[in-house]
C-alpha cells in the first residue's frame, strides 16, 4: 500500500475504527514510517484537543433536578406509614446523588490519569522528547522560570540509581506545569508537577497505583500536585516519589 | 415492612438515562448554541425518552438511542429547523474522499487556541458538527453514530472527514487572522 494510503487510514486506525488486519498493517507501517508516525502523533493530539475544547457546557444542577423530578414514577405508599415512605426516599435520593456524584468524579479522575499517560507515551515518542536538555538540576529548574507560574525544588540525585533527563512545559486541563524526564536503567519515567487548583478539587492523592498498565503515584506538596509515571517497577516510582517529597 | 411497588422499566429507564445528563446537555448545547434552547431541549428529550422507554430493546444501545431522541428534537425545533437547511457538499455521501492533508504544526503548538477551536467548532454546519462531536466527545463508535443520527456507515465516515478538514481550515484560518492583527 502507497504512502498516501496508509495516511488517508490514519484517522480511522485513531478512532479505532479499522479491520484487526488493517490496524496490524498500520501498526507495523508507523512502526518503520517516521513521517506517518509523526503525523499519527499529531492527529492524536489534535483529537485531544478537540475533545477537550469541546467539553464546554456544564448543565444548571436546578435543571437536573427539574428533569429528574419529572423522569422519577410515583410510587403507592401505604397511608398510615408515610414518615417510613418519606424517610425511605430521602434515603434514596441522598445514595442516588452519592453515587452520581462518586461516578462522575471517578470518571474526571480517571480522564486525568488518562491524559497524562498520554503525555508520558507522547513525549517519549516525539524525536525531541525534552525541551531542556541537562541531567544538572541547577539548569533543569532555572529553565522554568518565566514559563510556569511558579517554582518546585529538585531532589539531589546523586547516590541515587536515577538520573534527570531534562524537562519540558506541559498543560493539564488547560494549566502550564513542569514535565521532568527521569532515567532509570532502562526506563524512563516522567514527573508531572502542577498547581494544585489544575486538578479539580477531590482528586486523590495515590501511593503506588496502576494506570492503564503503568505505574503511578500522585500527592499534593506545598500547594503543588505531583505525578509519577512509568512503566519501570513500583519501587522504583515509589523510591523517586519519596525522593521528590 | 412495606415495600412499595416495584415499576422496574421506569426505575431502570431513570438508572440508565440520568448518567448520561451531562454528556446530553453538553451536546445540546453545541447544537442550539444557546443556554435556555439547550435546557428545553434536555428536558423534552428526557420527557419523550421515559415516555417511548418501552419501546426500547434491552441490549442495544442506550446511549446512541438517547442521542437520537435528542437529535430529532432538535431537528424537528425551530432553531433546527433551520440549521438542517445549510445546503451540504455535493461530495458529501462519497466515502472515497482524497487523502487528508497533513496536520499544520501550529494548532497544535498554540495550546492557547482552545478559544479558537471551540469557534471553529461552533462554525462547522450541524451536519458536521454532530458527527464530529459524537465521535470526539463520546468517543462512540461509527456503528452507533450512525444508530445515532440515521445515516449509513459510509455517510459517518465521509461527514466526520469533511468535518474534520473543515475544522482544520476554519483554525488556520482563524489563527492566521490572529497573528496577522
Amino acid at each position: 500500500m502507497t504512502h498516501e494510503l496508509w495516511t488517508a487510514k490514519l484517522d480511522a486506525y485513531l478512532d479505532g475504527e479499522l479491520e484487526s488486519g488493517e490496524t496490524a498493517e498500520l501498526d507495523s507501517h508507523l512502526r518503520e514510517c517516521p513521517a506517518c508516525a509523526a503525523e499519527g502523533l499529531r492527529r492524536l493530539q489534535w483529537k485531544k484537543n478537540i475533545q477537550s475544547a469541546a467539553q464546554r457546557y456544564v448543565p444548571d444542577p436546578k435543571l437536573r433536578q427539574r428533569v429528574q423530578k419529572n423522569i422519577s414514577q410515583p410510587r403507592p405508599v401505604r397511608r398510615w406509614w408515610p414518615a417510613y415512605a418519606a424517610t425511605l426516599a430521602v434515603l434514596l435520593l441522598l445514595v442516588g446523588i452519592a453515587i452520581l456524584r462518586e461516578g462522575s468524579r471517578q470518571e474526571r479522575n480517571s480522564r486525568i490519569v488518562s491524559e497524562l499517560a498520554d503525555l508520558h507515551v507522547s513525549t517519549l515518542a516525539s524525536s525531541s522528547p525534552v525541551d531542556v536538555v541537562s541531567s544538572d538540576r541547577h539548569t533543569v529548574k532555572p529553565w522554568f522560570a518565566g514559563k510556569i507560574p511558579f517554582t518546585f525544588d529538585l531532589p539531589e540525585l546523586q547516590g541515587s540509581p536515577f538520573e534527570l533527563v531534562g524537562g519540558r512545559v506541559s498543560y493539564l486541563e488547560q494549566s502550564p506545569g513542569a514535565h521532568l524526564i527521569f532515567r532509570v536503567r532502562q526506563h524512563r519515567i516522567s514527573v508531572f508537577i502542577f498547581q494544585e487548583r489544575a486538578v479539580p478539587e477531590g482528586f486523590p492523592s495515590l501511593g503506588p497505583t496502576d494506570a492503564r498498565s503503568f505505574h503511578l503515584e500522585t500527592w499534593i506538596h506545598n500547594h503543588l500536585r505531583y505525578f509519577v509515571i512509568g512503566d519501570a517497577a513500583p519501587e522504583d516510582i515509589q523510591a523517586l516519589s519519596k525522593l521528590l517529597k | 415492612m412495606c415495600v412499595p411497588e416495584e415499576r422496574p422499566s421506569a426505575m431502570s429507564f431513570e438508572q440508565l438515562a440520568m448518567p448520561l445528563f451531562d454528556r446530553l446537555y453538553n451536546f445540546a448545547h453545541w447544537l442550539t448554541q444557546n443556554r435556555d434552547e439547550a435546557e428545553d431541549l434536555v428536558q423534552e428529550t428526557y420527557a419523550k425518552a421515559l415516555k417511548g422507554f418501552s419501546s426500547f430493546e434491552p441490549g442495544t444501545n442506550f446511549k446512541a438511542w438517547m442521542f437520537r431522541i435528542l437529535r430529532n428534537t432538535f431537528l424537528n425545533s425551530r432553531t433546527g429547523l433551520k440549521a438542517a437547511t445549510v445546503p451540504l457538499d455535493p461530495a458529501e455521501d462519497d466515502p472515497a474522499l482524497p487523502a487528508e492533508t497533513q496536520t499544520p504544526e501550529t494548532i497544535l503548538i498554540d495550546r492557547t487556541s482552545r478559544e479558537i477551536l471551540q469557534a471553529a467548532i461552533e462554525e462547522l454546519p450541524v451536519v458536521y458538527r454532530e458527527v464530529l462531536l459524537l465521535c470526539e466527545v463520546e468517543e462512540m463508535s461509527y456503528q452507533e453514530i450512525a444508530a445515532a443520527v440515521a445515516i449509513p456507515i459510509g455517510t459517518v465516515m465521509s461527514r466526520l472527514s469533511r468535518a474534520r478538514r473543515l475544522l482544520r481550515q476554519t483554525v488556520e484560518r482563524k489563527l492566521q487572522l490572529r497573528s496577522a492583527s
